[in-house]
């Protein structure tokens, strides 16, 4: 059973997109929806009897990530990104994209992306680490960003381990990012990790990888010689091997004002911890500053007697309020929505 | 707090098929098995052996096949016009043959180091302390030594992306020289026989 807090309903929005990963809303309405262990970009459009759902691209490596700009679709499979113009007066019949960036390492471990267009209008691209802690080089481990024609390449932050979701504050409009920190050093270290790069930010802070965990303690194999105090510094610890994926700044009318301007953020859960933990969606209140106030659950229920029944992987917040939630678990889409009691 | 949707039913498998197969699942196992070896061990090299392997790997792998996510020829042809329904019962008939019979054991000293490595790359976490496998994770005691040689060198390489990718991180750490003290040493160890201790649990 699923719990939300009170007033707050959840249903299934769509179903049956093997692998839901990562979602974006295009201008007409369509969510497009991407996967990791399939090959598959889905599109849920409004039908006579519900939500229908079509494949509009197939044969993809990993197209996990998905933006959308100016009538276009943005997808990342693992080492290459491709824009689809005009995607949704054809869905039925895909133009052929545009290759727009591919100067990316070909590593599976890390490989898959998250990909969003900020509000500089730039396309934010992160590479990962090609391993659990292993010395990066210099192309791996940060988030680059890039003209929409994949040019003028710069660095926003480096000695990231893995981000997989990242969104902008509306009003601040600083860089906020999920990260997944390290394996196999304890079941309860290191927590995985929220930063933030502050707008207007010209040189790309280091968060530390591979020398500094959660911003305050040294990596045992490659932290020798360093102190984390050579870091940038998080902005929450989001709890030890949870897998903090998609987030979402929320600036819907729908939920109560206390969810104004919170992040959304889904943590798909734990692998390698022998109790599993995450599995959920939490809420990251902010105060003004930017810093985080409090991070309380939000979605729960999908760990069940230490098994999953579902794992949210991205969140989208709807122009009416609502929230969507994606499951690569269940190949699903849920719809969470707001009625005071 | 409110308890609002039940989710048992909601496990989905891919809808987008192909004509089923008119052959019955028996016959289509029998095809398998005239290259993956009678009663699941290979007697081919570099053909995997399938007794008793986990349903859920052989959906995931088939699947793979069908959509030409995971190319091995011939399996993308042999793959190509099953349906879902036949993935998932040649899957379970697969996982019902016996454990594939085991090569003839190896010298102390080499099990030793073996076991070390196994513990130092956290095989059991996934595979199971038996390593017989468990979900979509395969078993891989009893494999073919060539098979899992391939196997984990293609996973180092990238040149075999897993499903999941996660065997492509660990490998990554696994040194080349310890890619045959593993595949030799997997290829005799029965985990029906294991005792309390054999493998050591990471």
């Amino acid at each position: 059973m699923l719990h939300v807090p009170e007033g707050f309903k959840v249903e299934v929005f769509a179903s049956g997109l093997p692998d839901a990963r990562s979602m974006r809303l295009g201008d007409k309405g369509t969510l497009f929806v991407g996967s990791r262990v399939r090959d598959k970009v889905y599109a849920v459009v409004p039908g006579p009897n519900g939500n229908v759902v079509k494949v509009i691209a197939s044969g993809l490596h990993r197209p996990n990530g998905l933006a959308f700009h100016d009538g276009a679709l943005y997808v990342a499979e693992l080492s290459k990104i491709w824009r689809y113009d005009n995607i949704e007066a054809n869905l039925d019949s895909p133009p052929k994209p545009v290759l727009v960036y591919e100067d990316l390492p070909t590593d599976e471990p890390h490989g898959w992306k998250f990909i969003a267009i900020g509000p500089d209008n730039k396309l934010y691209v992160p590479v990962g680490a090609p391993g659990n802690i292993v010395m990066p080089s210099s192309r791996h481990a940060q988030i680059r960003r890039m003209d929409l024609d994949g040019k003028n390449v710069e660095l926003v932050a480096t000695g990231v381990r893995n981000s997989v979701g990242f969104d902008w504050n509306p009003v601040t409009k600083d860089f906020y990012f999920s990260n997944n920190g390290r394996d196999w050093m304890s079941e309860d270290l290191p927590n995985d990790t929220l930063h933030v790069v502050k707008a207007g930010t010209t040189t790309a802070p280091n968060f530390g990888y591979p020398y500094c965990h959660q911003g305050n303690f040294t990596d045992p194999e490659f932290g020798w010689g360093h102190s984390c105090d050579e870091f940038a510094k998080p902005a929450g610890l989001m709890g030890p091997h949870v897998a903090t994926l998609g987030m979402r700044f929320y600036t819907g009318d729908m939920f109560p004002s206390s969810y104004k301007n919170a992040i959304f953020l889904a943590r798909h859960g734990s692998w390698d911890r022998t109790k599993k933990l995450g599995g959920d969606v939490v809420v990251v209140k902010l105060k003004d500053d930017g810093t985080i106030a409090s991070y309380e659950p939000f979605l729960t229920g999908f760990l069940q007697n230490n098994a999953y029944v579902g794992r949210p992987v991205d969140v989208q917040p709807m122009p009416d309020g609502s929230l969507l939630v994606s499951d690569d678990w269940n190949g699903a889409i849920w719809r969470i929505t707001y009625k005071e009691p | 707090m409110r308890l609002l949707v039940g989710l048992s039913a909601l496990i989905l498998l891919d809808s987008i098929g192909v004509p089923v197969c008119a052959q019955p699942a028996t016959e289509q196992l029998s095809i398998c098995l005239s290259c993956h070896g009678e009663n699941g061990t290979s007697q081919a090299e570099h053909v995997p052996s399938l007794g008793a392997q986990k349903s859920d790997y052989v959906v995931a792998q088939l699947l793979m096949f069908r959509e030409k996510q995971r190319i091995a020829p011939p399996m993308n042809d042999m793959a190509a016009n099953l349906s879902d329904d036949d993935l998932q019962s040649l899957a379970e008939a697969i996982s019902k043959l016996p454990a594939p019979e085991t090569s003839a054991p190896i010298e102390a000293k080499a099990a030793e180091e073996a076991r070390a490595l196994i513990a130092r790359y956290r095989c059991g976490s996934c595979h199971g302390a038996d390593l017989a496998g468990q979900g979509q994770i395969p078993r891989v005691a009893g494999q073919r030594e060539d098979y899992l040689t391939a196997a984990l060198e293609g996973y180092k390489s990238n040149a075999r992306p897993g499903y999941e990718p996660a065997m492509n991180e660990v490998s990554r750490d696994i040194k080349d020289e310890h890619i045959p003290v593993l595949a030799r040493y997997l290829a005799q160890y029965r985990s029906e026989q294991s005792t309390a201790g054999q493998v050591p649990k990471p």
